[in-house]
């Protein structure tokens, strides 16, 4: 583990028209670590998920980065900051195909202007290969090659899941945020996804936060866990810990997922 | 249309950019430019060129201005006509008081313009979204217009409001002749179209798909929207300022702002809507049915239905096509024409082989 | 002081004309999610059938339903014909089928009715009126009432029938509304065809004032930065926006016109909704939603 944690949320809350979602929540993220944030419906997990990218602003608190310390993210510092994300309801570019959409994915690093894009002058073309030599790799390495020219839109949706994760993976973030990257799919397809997630953490070193409803997946993938309950935290720390702790049980009886 | 491309495998990342990606496709590009390039010219008569082939090369850069930024960006305008306005007076203008001043720079500036005034309307873009937006590009067309003929000095203090449009020369040749300004318009459509074209296909591109399809998403993967946006309204503006300098000097030959009114907008929307959104070929293809078929519906009607049906109806029965027609593709096809082309391509690939 | 306070009442007054086409916008926007730039063309289609009928000898009242009749028809044709393959499409798209329908409507109205122009009398004298020191139109204080019991009319259809009620559960939750078993299509149909009868109404006070013409399907885009200063879902809304932009619109060409040049009344109001919207992006009564992800 390295010695600063890469994420540190200081007493974040965050509320809608009065509605308290987030209450005073504080945790840390280490880097390279792959950790879980579980909780029942409504606990407030995406919420913090968009909190940390800058898709929300919080009322309160702090987030601090790689070093650095935020009142508010911006959803583009994020980005540049080099903070990827998935969505819980899939948010591809649905007219655009797979590859586009993993190219989209590495626009912070294209230097060529758009003028020299559209005259085909200067960095342009070296560029724009070189973009797609790493999309490609992505693609490769998600195993989506046949579907490369397919528009996202017309994908399963476990599929579309994957474009969606090549797409954050493509930027080469340093923390990956996935909200409930499993949902809706079988156990074949979630071990698949599993995999995928344990070998990017491998071969990257990224960093991960996920939301997972599955404690069976959440315990197998996981490093470290965080627990959410009607916006607040109830229980962090290993898997096993959590496991063993009465808050959390409380808060998992009697709700079914 | 029968053509193979067994054989021919993309095997870098650079022959997978091309346009074309099949010599047979290519061959028939070239094929085709070359014929509007060098045959049209000698054996269109003056009914073709000025009644059909300029409106119809004309309105297709229209078409594919509002496209970069309906069809692609997912801005929705009522306000095309204006910015063609734009570029029409700030053309003149150039001509008029800057002495012998060259034509094609004219263009550009009638363009840049446009795309001035376009950013300055597709500013609110960034608050508002979506209908509302809508607003901005009204008040762009009526503000205008308005504008244009409020103020004598746009027009030169021309008291009849209708003036002529400079001559056209290009080192020292003259393009009026209705061959030349066919030509003229020919060149600049075909430039532009390429520059339109190579947008679409770079990393601009990719951007104004990206905020089309959602904008959130687009934002979280550090796409700077604002300026994904005010590229689209400048670029857009761009091509159509020069839509509306060349239809005032190379078609009407005059240039007034009652041209460039609402129903121009319309009709620049409907291009789209009809020719596919989102394409390039659609907006050539939007445009020519939308010239041709008041003209096929005038001569069916002189044709066939001679006193039955009167000219005065003529406009209501096209009006109410045109609506169907909308409504028909939107329903059926919202890929347009373009969809529909390529469908046909791509059975005429594997034909006869049908399965 | 007077004659400000004459040129504002004015305008109000004239502003309510404006009202009563956004209020037709704003019963579709609310059950159906789209944004009918046809409704300019149903006030022609209306006013125009209208116009005809009494033309040909037919008496009021009789010409008054065989209209409402054709709207309630041309309602059910449209959920059959447009929105039902249509549902759910984007919204920008059942924007543009609605250009389209715009087109189809207008041209029909055309060819059927011809495109001169009608007069129309409704037997109100557009004599000036002294109230309170200040002349008023009779004709304005009766198109105000008109809409005002118009107004009261729809409140009630909407609070007090069983219609109504499902209407707003849609407006409220269209799935929730589907889960209940409130059939959407025929919620649609009823709401084209009442909006179908505010065209009707705000199309016999403007042709009456106007004339019968093609130029009546214009009034859509006055009533376009109503919708926007008052937000697309409240007809409350829409009465306030039609107020604040018949009343600025006046007061603009009487004071600022002659200082600008005439004509202004063309632009002004979208650049008032504009500078409205940069200031509240979802119209004075819209809220902000912060969108979900
Ligand atoms: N954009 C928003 N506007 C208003 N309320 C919101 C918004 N986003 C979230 N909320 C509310 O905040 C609370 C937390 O929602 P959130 O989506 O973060 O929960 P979650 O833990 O991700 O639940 P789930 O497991 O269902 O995804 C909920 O009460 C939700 O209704
Ligand atoms: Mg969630």
């Amino acid at each position: 583990m390295g010695a600063t944690p890469l994420l540190e949320l200081q007493r974040i809350s965050l509320s809608f028209k009065g509605v308290k979602a987030i209450t005073d929540i504080s945790f840390t993220v280490e880097q390279g670590e792959i950790c879980a944030l579980i909780g029942p419906n409504g606990a407030g997990k995406s919420s913090l998920l968009n909190v940390i990218n800058g898709v929300y602003q919080p009322d309160q608190g702090l987030i601090g980065f790689n070093g650095q310390r935020y009142q508010k993210m911006q959803s583009h510092q994020a980005a540049v900051q080099g903070i990827a994300r998935t969505f819980q309801n899939i948010a591809l570019f649905k007219g655009m195909s797979v590859l586009d959409n993993v190219l989209t994915g590495r626009n912070l690093k294209v230097k060529s202007s758009w003028i020299e894009q559209a005259f085909h002058i200067g960095r342009a073309l070296a560029d724009e290969i070189k973009q797609r030599q790493k999309a490609e790799e992505i693609i490769d390495f998600l195993r989506i090659n046949q579907w490369r020219n397919s528009i996202v839109g017309t994908l399963p949706y476990g599929l579309q899941k994957r474009v969606e994760l090549a797409r954050a993976l493509a930027s080469e973030p340093r923390l990956l945020l996935l909200d409930e990257p499993m949902a809706g799919m079988n156990r074949e397809e979630k071990s698949e996804m599993s995999a995928f997630i344990l070998d990017t953490q491998r071969e990257f070193g990224t960093t991960v936060v996920l939301i997972e409803h599955d404690i069976g997946v959440v315990m197998g993938l996981s490093d470290h866990v965080v627990v959410l309950d009607y916006g607040k935290k109830v229980g962090d720390g290993t898997p096993d810990e959590v496991r063993k702790s009465p808050e959390v049980i409380a808060a998992y009886l009697g709700t079914t997922h | 249309m029968i053509y193979r491309e067994s054989g021919q495998f993309i095997t870098s990342y650079q022959a997978d950019h091309r346009i074309f990606k099949l010599y047979q496709q290519r061959w028939a590009f070239y094929a085709l430019l070359g014929f509007a390039f060098v045959i049209v010219p000698f054996i269109g008569n003056d009914y073709w060129f000025s009644a059909i082939l300029i409106p119809f090369l004309v309105l297709s850069l229209a078409g594919l201005g509002l496209n970069l930024l309906t069809g692609y960006a997912g801005q929705i305008s009522l306000g095309s006509a204006a910015f063609m306005a734009v570029g029409a007076f700030a053309a003149y203008n150039f001509q008029v008081r800057i002495e012998g001043s060259p034509l094609l720079v004219g263009f550009v500036f009638g363009g840049v313009a446009a795309a001035i005034v376009g950013v300055i309307f597709g500013l609110p873009s960034l608050r508002i979204k979506g209908f509302y937006l809508l607003v901005s590009t009204l008040a762009a067309q009526f503000f205008v217009t308005w504008v244009l003929t409020q103020f004598g000095w746009f027009s030169n203090y021309n008291a009849s409001g209708v003036i002529s449009a400079p001559s056209l020369l290009i080192l020292g040749h003259d393009f009026s002749s209705p061959a030349g300004r066919y030509l003229l318009t020919l060149g600049v459509v075909t430039v532009l179209a390429f520059f339109a074209r190579n947008i679409v296909r770079s990393e601009l591109g990719r951007h104004w798909m990206a905020v089309r399809d959602m904008d959130t998403a687009a934002a979280v993967i550090g796409i700077p929207i604002l300026k994904t946006k005010l590229l689209a309204f400048a670029i857009s503006s761009f091509l159509l300022g020069i839509a509306g300098a060349l239809w005032a000097f190379t078609y009407l030959g005059t240039v007034e702002p009652h041209g460039f009114d609402l129903s121009r907008s319309f009709q620049i929307l409907f291009i789209i809507i009809i020719g596919g959104m989102g394409s390039i070929l659609g907006n050539f293809l939007g445009a020519a049915f939308i010239v041709l078929l008041p003209i096929l519906l005038s001569n069916l009607s002189a044709n066939f239905l001679a006193g039955v049906v009167d000219p005065g109806q003529l406009e209501n029965l096209q009006k109410i096509i045109f609506g169907a027609l909308i409504i028909f593709f939107l329903i059926k096809e919202p890929n347009g024409l373009a969809r529909l082309w390529q469908l046909f391509r791509e059975r005429a690939r594997i034909w006869p082989l049908r399965f | 002081m007077e004659f400000f306070l004459e040129v504002l009442t004015g305008g109000l007054l004239a502003g309510l004309m404006y009202s009563l086409v956004a209020i037709g916008f704003v019963l579709i926007y609310k059950a159906s999610g789209v944004f009918n730039f046809a409704q300019g063309s149903m006030v022609l289609f209306s006013a125009l059938t209208f116009v005809s009928l009494l033309e040909r000898g037919v008496p009021f009242w009789v010409s008054f339903a065989v209209t409402l009749l054709t709207m309630i028809a041309l309602a059910w044709a449209i959920e059959r014909v447009v929105l039902r393959p249509l549902v759910n499409r984007p919204p920008i798209t059942l924007f543009m089928a609605t250009l389209g329908l715009s087109y189809i409507i207008e041209g029909v109205a055309q060819a059927m009715w011809g495109a001169q122009v009608h007069g129309l009398e409704l037997g109100i004298s557009d004599a000036p009126l002294e109230i309170g020191g200040m002349l008023l139109s009779q004709f304005d204080l009766f198109s105000a009432a008109t809409a005002g019991i118009l107004v009261l009319f729809l409140s009630l259809l909407f609070n007090k029938t069983r219609i109504g009620i499902s209407l707003r559960a849609v407006a409220d939750d269209q799935l929730a509304a589907l889960a209940v078993g409130i059939k959407l299509q025929r919620i649609w149909m009823i709401v084209w065809a009442v909006a179908g009868f505010v065209g009707l109404v705000a199309g016999l006070l403007w042709g009456a004032r106007l004339g019968v013409q093609f130029s009546l399907s214009l009034v859509v885009l006055k009533a376009l930065p109503v919708l926007i200063i008052g937000g697309f879902t409240s007809i409350g809304g829409a009465i306030v926006g039609g107020l604040i932009i018949g009343a600025s619109e006046k007061l603009a060409e009487v004071y600022l016109g002659p200082i600008i040049g005439g004509g202004i009344e063309n632009w002004f109001p979208y650049v008032l909704a504009l500078l409205f919207l940069l200031v509240r992006p979802a119209g004075i009564f819209g809220e902000r939603a912060i969108e979900r992800v």
